[in-house]
């Protein structure tokens, strides 16, 4: 089975995120870029499904030049393949990387794609869904369990209050959440061995976006919190405050 | 003028709350716009359907089908296209829950759209909509501008208002000859009943410095007599403490609730990244330099284990006289 795996990379979660003067970027002084923390729930959960079913899981990521760094960390952790889509656009609308992505998954007749939920730099949780509609692929989004019999697959979805049991049949677009799996970490050896693996790479092709970035803002800070004290003294006032704000 | 419809989502046969602020700010954009909207749900028998009519909605498609109580990305996706194009529809509203998270980027698709995600803010600009978002999970915020014929925006649930207006209103049920059955929801497992976080509008959070898991039940407790929900900690969720549904946080949920009182949690940046928009903030810590007392409104610089039962107890008693 040829099993394709979309991952992005992102500041570290630990990053400060500054708004540069003209409030028209984000700074990307002192940022750090990292694999998205959901896409190796992705890439483990196509690597476990190799070790089942066999076949061959390839990664890709649309971005720049130092996006292959990011690329290797997947090789590393036992992906076959690479491919960057390169393009050096700061902030793509997701049907834009969506429709990059489902080109290349097409030309390489993959049935299964694995993707994160959720790119915790824009938050859009858009990707994955989106490819499985482009491709014409069943899809179910923010799946904490995974399992595929033959052509069956059972996916539980985490929805508020509870979970749902979706069945349906490849070919399908999964997009992961945390708790399906445990990421394995990349051994030496699987970092050895990602050194001599490839990375292919194409320019991207990139239509007018379909989103017009105005401009950035930091968030307000809070005015000045207020301690209501140590101990058990301030309870009586903080009941009162409850009381208020419910 | 470009036409809007509010996407409506029931559980259970009841509307959500959530939906009543979609409805309400699609009243306020067709005002603003003097355009039209129209309300659209998807379920069986729904008790509260007039209720859409309270808060500006003039007319509700209601697609019936005892099959369609349960989420059907592909049954909801065709009608709804079927509907927005019958209706020149441009500007579809929803609120970001986990099925408009599957459903609003299937529509993008195929309707070519731009979709804006988790919207905070929604204002008319000339003719054009600017919406405001959250980006790296709230550590700064991004205005945009859909470019596209067909737009969605998907609201981040309890920050847009839902004002009260009252309308005759007019329910419109649609048939649903077929439900798609390639992508079937077989089964719902509930979570024992109780309230889920990212839709409380109270929230008690626990972390690490509860000890221990057992601990958890002042959490608990006091969640109980606010009526509200119980979130937690990446750290106690990696330690098995409490299930990663409880999670808040940048890799958790995110949450908007009126009240949030975070015990025992130090604030780290990818905590405050998944409640720093909570309306209220109140923190328990005994470090006062805890960086959680930055984003609270109000703090008690003390030991949970002495303030948590009484402040359970005091609550109990005030409560109970009202
Ligand atoms: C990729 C990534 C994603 C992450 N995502 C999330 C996320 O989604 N959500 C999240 O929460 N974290 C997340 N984290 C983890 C985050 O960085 C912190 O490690 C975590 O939030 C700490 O949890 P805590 O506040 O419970 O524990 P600690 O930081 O250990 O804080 C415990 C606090 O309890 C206080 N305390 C101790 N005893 C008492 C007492 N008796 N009375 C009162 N106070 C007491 C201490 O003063 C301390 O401030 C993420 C980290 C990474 C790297
Ligand atoms: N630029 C990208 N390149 C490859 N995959 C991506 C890219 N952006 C998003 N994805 C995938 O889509 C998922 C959801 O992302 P998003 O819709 O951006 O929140 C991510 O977890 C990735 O798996």
């Amino acid at each position: 089975m040829r099993i394709a795996v979309c991952i992005n990379n992102v500041p570290d979660t630990s990053s400060k995120i500054n708004v540069e003067a003209d409030n028209k970027s984000i700074s990307q002084k002192g940022l750090t870029f990292t694999l998205n923390p959901y896409d190796e729930f992705a890439i483990e959960e196509g690597l476990r499904t190799k070790e089942k079913s066999g076949g061959e899981v390839f990664v890709l990521n649309v971005g720049g030049e130092s996006n292959k760094e990011t690329i290797r960390k997947a090789l590393a952790m036992g992906a076959d393949e690479g491919l960057l889509i390169k393009s050096n656009q700061f902030e793509l609308d997701s049907l834009t990387v969506a429709k990059l992505l489902a080109e290349e998954i097409k030309s390489r007749n993959s049935s299964i794609v694995f993707t994160g939920k959720q790119s915790v730099d824009y938050d859009n949780s858009a990707v994955g869904t989106m490819l499985g509609e482009l491709l014409g692929f069943n899809s179910v989004s923010n799946v904490v369990a995974f399992s595929i019999d033959g052509e069956t697959i059972t996916a539980e979805r985490e929805v508020e209050g509870g979970r749902e049991v979706v069945k349906t049949t490849l070919p399908a677009v999964i997009t992961c959440q945390k708790g399906i799996n445990e990421p394995r970490y990349a051994s030496l050896k699987g970092i050895m061995a990602a050194k001599k693996k490839v990375i292919l790479e194409k320019e991207a092709n990139v239509p007018e976006s379909k989103i017009q970035y105005l401009s950035y803002k930091s968030p307000k800070a809070k005015s000045g919190g207020q301690i209501l004290g140590a101990d058990v003294t301030a309870v009586p006032e903080l009941v009162k405050i409850l009381k208020g704000a419910r | 003028m470009k036409r809007i419809v509010a996407f409506v989502e029931q559980r259970d046969g009841v509307i959500k709350g959530s939906s009543f602020e979609v409805i309400s700010l699609a009243n306020r954009l067709a005002n603003q716009l003097n355009s039209e909207f129209v309300a659209v749900v998807f379920g069986d028998q729904i008790q509260n359907i007039e209720n859409a009519g309270n808060y500006g909605a003039e007319r509700i498609v209601h697609f019936k089908s005892p099959e369609a109580v349960n989420y059907s990305p592909k049954t909801y996706r065709d009608a709804l296209l079927e509907l927005i194009k019958k209706e020149e529809i441009g500007i579809i509203l929803m609120s970001s829950t986990a099925l408009v998270k599957d459903l609003a980027p299937r529509l993008a698709v195929h309707l070519d759209a731009a979709l804006v995600s988790d919207c905070t803010d929604i204002n008319v600009s000339g003719e054009e909509l600017e919406a405001t978002r959250p980006i790296f999970a709230g550590k700064a915020f991004e205005v945009v501008k859909a470019k596209t014929p067909y737009q969605i925006y998907t609201i981040r649930p309890n920050i847009f208002p839902a004002e009260k207006e009252s309308k005759q209103i007019k329910i419109e049920e649609i048939p649903l000859a077929t439900v798609d059955q390639s992508i079937v929801v077989q089964e719902v497992k509930k979570s024992s009943g109780k309230l889920d976080v990212a839709e409380a509008s109270i929230v008690v959070s626990g972390g690490r410095g509860l000890k221990e898991a057992s601990n958890f039940k002042l959490i608990e407790e006091l969640a109980e007599v606010l009526g509200g929900a119980v979130g937690a900690s990446r750290a106690v969720v990696d330690a098995g403490w409490r299930p990663h549904s409880e999670q808040v946080g940048q890799t958790g949920k995110t949450v908007s609730p009126n009240i949030y009182i975070a015990c025992g949690i130090s604030g780290a940046i990818q905590h405050l990244a998944g409640m720093s928009s909570s309306k209220t903030i109140i923190a328990i810590n005994k470090d006062k330099d805890a960086p959680i007392f930055n984003v609270a409104d109000y703090g008690i610089a003390g030991d949970l284990f002495e303030i948590l039962p009484e402040l359970t107890l005091q609550l109990r008693k005030g409560l109970s006289s009202e």
